[in-house]
């Protein structure tokens, strides 16, 4: 069994609460990193290889040496904690079992790059992992672990937790900090970046929750060791939710050296009994899909970019044979259109037409350039716009066509589903 | 809904959040949250209420109201029940769930029942896959779901 260094702490009935976290060694890591002074906490991160959690997989330790040297003025730590891709939910576990697990990484990094006032964005939804880590925040506070002169270093640090309101695209760094200056979540041209330009103007870090809980460990155990659990690019464990048609959805910590197939097959426990895989998504709604037989694949970063798919989020959806791709389709270009913020007229206009697209293959009026025309739309917007919802988007229009040709074809040719005829189809939209 | 404003606690509350932030507007969705949780839904003239606490258009509040999702513009029942029909809840039956919620509350996803009791509404992903097909009903999540199960649900909403 794989050590676990992120859900190390989930077994623990009040690991949640300053207590149960201080027993295993909490807050630890933040006196070594006063200790250890700025510029080396720092270079243990860069060591560790960590790399961003959320979806995009930067490098965390070059992302925080963005930051000018030369600045005036305040900078700003925001915590991610806008958890929103289709098929993942790591975080809100991370939230709900471990919220002193974030508070001391959000502590390690604020104190690594300057930063007196942090801000957490949790989604409008995340209720519960709101209340548990805003008592969290409350426990800290009480116990000197936040406010002034934390732990007498001479360092002063607040959290600001900051809910949601209901939008995907808040999870999109830029969109979020719309979001959190009191605006529509759109998304700003980059450059400049956030670490140059971010919150209110000033030089932001933007990092995910799960990105964070990876820091107390690597200052605990140094970064060599959190690098040499994972791959040469990539370091440490990862947090994989696993869900659809195993037999044991739920999150898996392993290293991200793990396969697809051992991830479903051994620790999802594989297929429902008497069903075989179809197809799955590896990385949130918005990763290319792989056919059952393309699941020999590593979980990193670098790994699944060269199976022509991407590690993103860290979700997996697994799909059986009793799956109907071009409904899947339909559901996930759905959620494209509904959630596209309308700033750029690629990503609204080409989400919107492709969602009809789908939708009329699906309810048995498509024409038999539809699947061609999917992936001929998808193309044209690719690059064209601020953000990278569009790119995810196009992720499933293109991969689901393409490795699930026949399905389309026999849907426009018969009017109905190979897989399961006569059954009723999605409603419309909401 | 003719005089809204907040309490003289509630206005203490807009101007600690207010302070928060490096900028005050930065505190207009807690303060929208607020304002929701007290009228009910987000009105014109709860648009222009919190437009003035703010010293900005009503237009901007507007703009900001209409983007997310978790603001009403119109009033919602007592219960809201969001129901998730993004992917896995799709491939573990969320249509079929839905079918069931609507036949017994005799509304379509984006009504609510006659008698105020409960909205009912489709929404995209909610991030508990793992329980899926999942629901949340107020604040807290449901899953995973079985026609059962939902109706001992409906029974506890009153």
């Amino acid at each position: 069994m794989a050590e676990r260094v992120l859900t190390r702490n989930f077994d623990r009935p009040d690991g949640h609460t300053l207590a149960g976290y201080q027993a295993l060694g909490g807050y630890q890591a933040l006196r070594r990193s006063f200790e250890m002074g700025r510029e080396a906490i720092a270079a243990e991160v860069k060591k560790s290889n960590l790399r961003g959690l959320g979806g995009a997989g930067f490098p965390t330790g070059t992302k925080w040496g963005f930051i000018p040297k030369e600045r005036k003025g305040p900078v700003y730590l925001v915590v991610n904690a806008d958890e929103g891709e289709p098929g993942t939910f790591k975080d809100r576990y991370l939230l709900e079992q471990d919220p002193h697990a974030l508070i001391e990484g959000m502590l390690i990094a604020a104190y690594a790059i300057g930063c007196a006032t942090s801000f957490i964005y949790i989604r409008g939804e995340y209720v519960r992992p709101w209340r548990i880590f805003t008592r969290a925040v409350e426990e800290a506070e009480g116990a000197g672990l936040l406010g002034a002169n934390i732990l007498g270093s001479g360092f002063d640090h607040r959290i600001v937790v900051h809910r949601g309101a209901g939008a995907y695209i808040c999870g999109e760094e830029t969109g979020l900090l719309s979001s959190l200056e009191g605006k529509k979540g759109w998304p700003k041209i980059k450059p400049p970046f956030p670490a140059i330009k971010g919150a209110f103007g000033q030089p932001t870090i933007v990092n995910n929750v799960e990105t964070l809980c990876c820091l107390p460990p690597i200052i605990s155990r140094g970064g060599e060791w959190f690098a040499s659990l994972g791959t040469k690019t990539q370091g440490g464990t990862r947090m994989f939710s696993v869900s659809g048609h195993v037999q044991r959805p739920g999150v898996y910590e392993l290293p991200v050296s793990v396969t697809l197939r051992s991830l479903i097959e051994e620790h999802a426990g594989g297929m429902r009994p008497g069903r075989t895989l179809k197809g799955v998504v590896p990385g949130g709604s918005s990763a290319a899909i792989l056919t059952a037989a393309e699941i020999d694949v590593t979980m990193d970063v670098d790994g699944l970019r060269n199976a022509g798919t991407m590690a993103g989020s860290a979700g997996v959806i697994v799909m059986d044979d009793t799956t109907c791709i071009p409904e899947a389709l339909y559901v996930v270009a759905r959620f494209y259109a509904h959630e596209s913020c309308g700033q750029c007229t690629p990503c609204r206009e080409c989400t919107g037409w492709i969602y009809k697209i789908a939708g009329r293959i699906l309810h048995g009026k498509g024409v038999p350039q539809d699947p061609d025309t999917i992936v001929d739309v998808a193309q044209r917007g690719t690059g064209t716009t601020i953000c990278a919802f569009y790119d995810g988007a196009i992720g499933p229009y293109i991969s689901y066509v393409e490795k699930f040709r026949a399905e389309f074809d026999h849907h426009i040719r018969h009017g109905d589903c190979d897989v399961r005829p006569g059954r009723p189809v999605s409603a419309p939209a909401h | 809904m003719s005089a809204v404003s907040f309490s003289p606690a509630q206005l203490a509350e807009v101007r600690r959040l207010q302070a928060l932030y490096p900028e005050r507007r930065a505190a207009l969705l807690p303060v929208l949250r607020l304002a929701q949780e007290t009228f009910g839904y987000i009105a014109p003239e709860v648009e222009t209420y919190v437009a003035e606490l703010f010293e900005l258009s009503p237009a901007h509040v507007h703009e900001v109201v209409t983007f997310y999702t978790l603001f009403f513009q119109a009033p919602v029942g007592r219960h809201v029940v969001a129901v998730c029909h993004n992917l896995t809840c799709s491939l573990l039956g969320a249509e079929d769930i839905l079918a069931h919620l609507q036949a017994r509350l005799g509304i379509e996803a984006g009504e609510t029942t006659p008698d105020g009791r409960v909205t009912l509404l489709r929404v995209e992903c909610l991030c508990a896959c793992e329980v899926g097909p999942m629901m949340q009903v107020d604040d807290e999540y449901v899953g995973p779901l079985t026609r059962d199960r939902v109706d001992r649900v409906l029974e506890d909403l009153r």
